[in-house]
């Protein structure tokens, strides 16, 4: 099937999809927090605007509320949050080196391409415009994890994981039309006790490493290693 | 259309969830453990009442939950380990806030946070809608969270920390494969709101596109698997079943895990009726059987170079996790029999097992291996207790590992013979390590100053003869119960 001809609305849902992506690849390599948390905020703007889309496209009433809902949690409530706690521990000016930038990114590049190939199986031909979006979203969490496990900072972390559930919510909307409203009500509420627990960790963290780079929460890990190295000592 | 059964359905699930509300508000301490201990008897006899009841009538749908056999005996094992871990607790906890460790309001959100955690673990098991599962389990690592990080020392923060990021990585690519089965859900079934129902699901699952389903359960083992403990995706659990207070681990190990896994079970059943007519009709066994035996495998080397005690019992719970996925990956009959009763038998042994680490740790003042000595002669309640608890897990024979174990390896030979030696080699080298460590900590010489603890072994005992009852004669309801849930999932009975 040729894209283009799909009608006018689903292709900009398309585009959307797109944009998507790439502030996940703009999270990835940016290195200033303040920056990451606008762009994150960007990615929520953009999953709830082709959530109104497809609403309007398909006629479902409950998509225009989590299309709200989207708006209202993840570009305003969340990145407001963390701007707070980033304000709150002194952190607005930080800037975290990434040893690696291009390789990261290039990295991030080759995510894309596998959920391309993970989606290809589904061959069935009315579902070719799906498989397109079902591997953009798939792409997006995967960026999401590559961002969690390459970066250092606790906060980069949390955006990581953040951006996973913007995937996730893509894939739901712009591949099914919408979980039913009850699971959406019931995810977007864990979403926002973890944003919650989020900020609390930060504290606690913060207090007990004086430090927000997760480099440095290694003790379980060194406590057998020094163990290890006494017990060799002693024998 | 609502079941008579749904009133203690209902009372079960829905009793935690107040409790939460209601003990996140009590200030008196004293009157909280009890009123937590009430709560769970309370759940626990709605439970009885349940399974009663789902055994006079058979399996219920009702107002998107769905009672069948396979997860009513889940959540009996679910309200009974819940009413002995609180009864363990309520003096435990106490102890602890002598002892300073903790603010009375650090101990209200733990009550609390108790409560909440049978409801999302009652939640998961008794929903119908696999979107309301996934936000179950979630909660529950949410909840868990919290518990885990309750003595905010550093390491229970890092602890929960990599717990809180690694589950919920793990919990995510879940999602995207429940959105992945809504997906398949929706070339099928005419009324979308119905995408997510279990039991609708199953019985269209032989027209679900099995490409969608094969990525979907991908996913989905990946995802739940994290949580069930599944190597490589273990890392978190070690550290959450060491730096958490003990009543957490213990509901952890014998709890958590098995809803987990329940979760990619019922996915699994789902799967085989999408792949039942292809090339590869049993990729998700295939699958679930690599992970399990990956994940057996490496637990039990890495139980070797164990040197805090409760890291061990949780990678022998990473050891137990494995066997079990591994047994409903062959599936047929007798292996999916072998499962479930390695599930009971291994939540039951797991959660007596700590209890009594508790109070061992308690007795040494250190989880360190090398400083717990000379149990027995200190208290030989204690030591013993351990010392029978590590006898039922490492699968001596009167125990009921031991016959699940057996029964898991005899359906190994029939299947896949070799595989056999394999788990024969590994249930040894689990069997020295345990031993190796248990020797000198239950019987070596007692170091100067060490005194007994007030102990309560009242749900280590209960468990413990549980399980050596299971060993000796599975009672002929259980057995033909058992055999009702290996006939659903598997689709053949074993008696």
């Amino acid at each position: 099937m040729n894209l283009s001809q799909l009608p006018l609305l689903e292709q900009a849902i398309f585009v959307l999809a797109a944009l998507v992506v790439l502030t996940s690849f703009s999270q990835l390599a940016q290195t200033r927090l303040t920056a990451s948390i606008h762009s994150f905020a960007w990615q929520g703007a953009m999953v709830a605007m082709v959530t109104v889309l497809v609403a309007t496209a398909s006629g479902i009433p409950h998509l225009y509320l989590s299309a709200l809902l989207t708006l209202s949690l993840k570009s305003l409530l969340i990145p407001w949050m963390l701007h707070r706690l980033v304000r709150r521990l002194n952190m607005e000016r930080e800037v975290e080196t990434i040893s690696h930038p291009a390789l990261m990114v290039l990295a991030g590049t080759g995510l894309v391409i596998f959920s391309y190939w993970v989606a290809l199986p589904i061959e069935r031909l009315e579902l070719a415009a799906t498989r397109n979006v079902v591997a953009v979203s798939l792409s997006v969490v995967l960026l999401g994890l590559w961002m969690m496990v390459a970066r250092r900072r606790v906060v980069a972390q949390v955006l990581g994981f953040m951006s996973m559930e913007n995937g996730l919510f893509l894939a739901a909307v712009a591949s099914t039309r919408g979980m039913p409203l009850v699971v959406e009500l019931g995810v977007a509420f864990d979403v926002l006790v973890a944003a919650v627990l989020f900020g609390v960790f930060f504290f606690h963290i913060s207090e007990s490493i004086d430090s927000l780079d997760v480099d440095r929460l290694n003790r379980l890990t060194s406590l057998d290693v020094k163990d290890h190295q006494a017990r060799e000592e002693t024998s | 259309m609502t079941s008579p059964a749904f009133v203690p359905l209902a009372i079960t699930v829905f009793t935690p969830l107040l409790g939460m509300g209601l003990l996140a508000v009590v200030r008196t301490l004293s009157l909280a453990g009890w009123l937590n201990l009430g709560l769970v008897i309370i759940e626990f006899s709605a439970s009885l009442v349940l399974a009663y009841d789902v055994a006079q009538g058979g399996e219920f749908i009702a107002h998107s939950f769905h009672i069948d056999a396979f997860n009513v005996y889940l959540v009996v094992l679910t309200t009974f380990v819940g009413l002995t871990t609180a009864i363990f607790s309520r003096p435990y906890m106490v102890e602890v806030c002598e002892q300073g460790h903790i603010t009375s309001r650090r101990m209200r959100l733990y009550h609390s946070m108790f409560q909440g955690f049978q409801f999302t673990m009652l939640l998961a098991l008794t929903t119908d809608n696999l979107g309301i599962l996934w936000v179950a389990v979630e909660g529950a690592t949410l909840v868990t969270v919290l518990l885990v990080s309750l003595y905010r020392t550093p390491e229970s923060v890092e602890a929960a920390w990599k717990y809180f990021i690694l589950c919920g990585v793990g919990i995510a690519l879940a999602l995207f494969g429940t959105v992945l089965v809504y997906f398949a859900a929706q070339q099928v079934l005419s009324d979308p709101e119905q995408g997510l129902t279990w039991s609708t699901l199953y019985t269209q699952a032989a027209n679900l596109d099995l490409a969608v389903m094969r990525i979907a359960f991908v996913f989905l083992i990946v995802g739940y698997g994290t949580k069930v403990g599944l190597v490589p995706m273990h890392f978190w659990l070690p550290d959450a079943h060491s730096e958490g207070p003990t009543p957490v681990s213990a509901v952890l190990s014998g709890l958590l895990l098995n809803v987990a896994l329940y979760a990619v079970v019922r996915f699994k059943m789902l799967t085989d009726g999408a792949l039942a007519d292809s090339l590869s009709p049993n990729t998700a066994g295939y699958l679930m059987m690599a992970f399990g035996l990956v994940s057996f495998s490496v637990a039990v080397l890495s139980l070797q170079r164990q040197r805090d005690i409760k890291r061990m019992f949780s990678y022998s719970s990473i050891e137990h996790m494995g066997l079990m996925t591994f047994a409903f990956g062959i599936g047929g009959p007798l292996a999916t029999f072998a499962a479930l009763l390695h599930m009971l038998v291994h939540s039951l042994t797991k959660s007596a097992i700590f209890v009594t680490v508790g109070h061992a740790s308690h007795i040494a003042g250190t989880q360190s291996i090398e400083h717990i000595r000379g149990l027995i002669r200190t208290q030989p309640g204690v030591g013993w207790g351990l010392l029978l608890g590590v006898a039922a897990i490492a699968g001596f024979p009167p125990f009921g590992i031991f016959t699940s174990e057996f029964l898991i390896l005899s359906a190994t030979m029939q299947l896949w013979p070799w595989l056999t030696l394999l788990l024969l080699i590994g249930l040894v080298v689990a069997f020295a390590g345990l031993f190796r460590n248990l020797h000198p900590m239950v019987y070596g010489a007692i170091p100067d100053g060490q005194v007994p603890v007030k102990a309560n072994m009242f749900p280590v005992v209960v468990h413990l003869f549980l399980v050596l009852w299971l060993g000796l004669a599975i009672p002929a309801f259980l057995s033909s119960w058992l055999d009702e849930v290996t006939r659903l999932i598997s689709g053949k009975g074993l008696l």
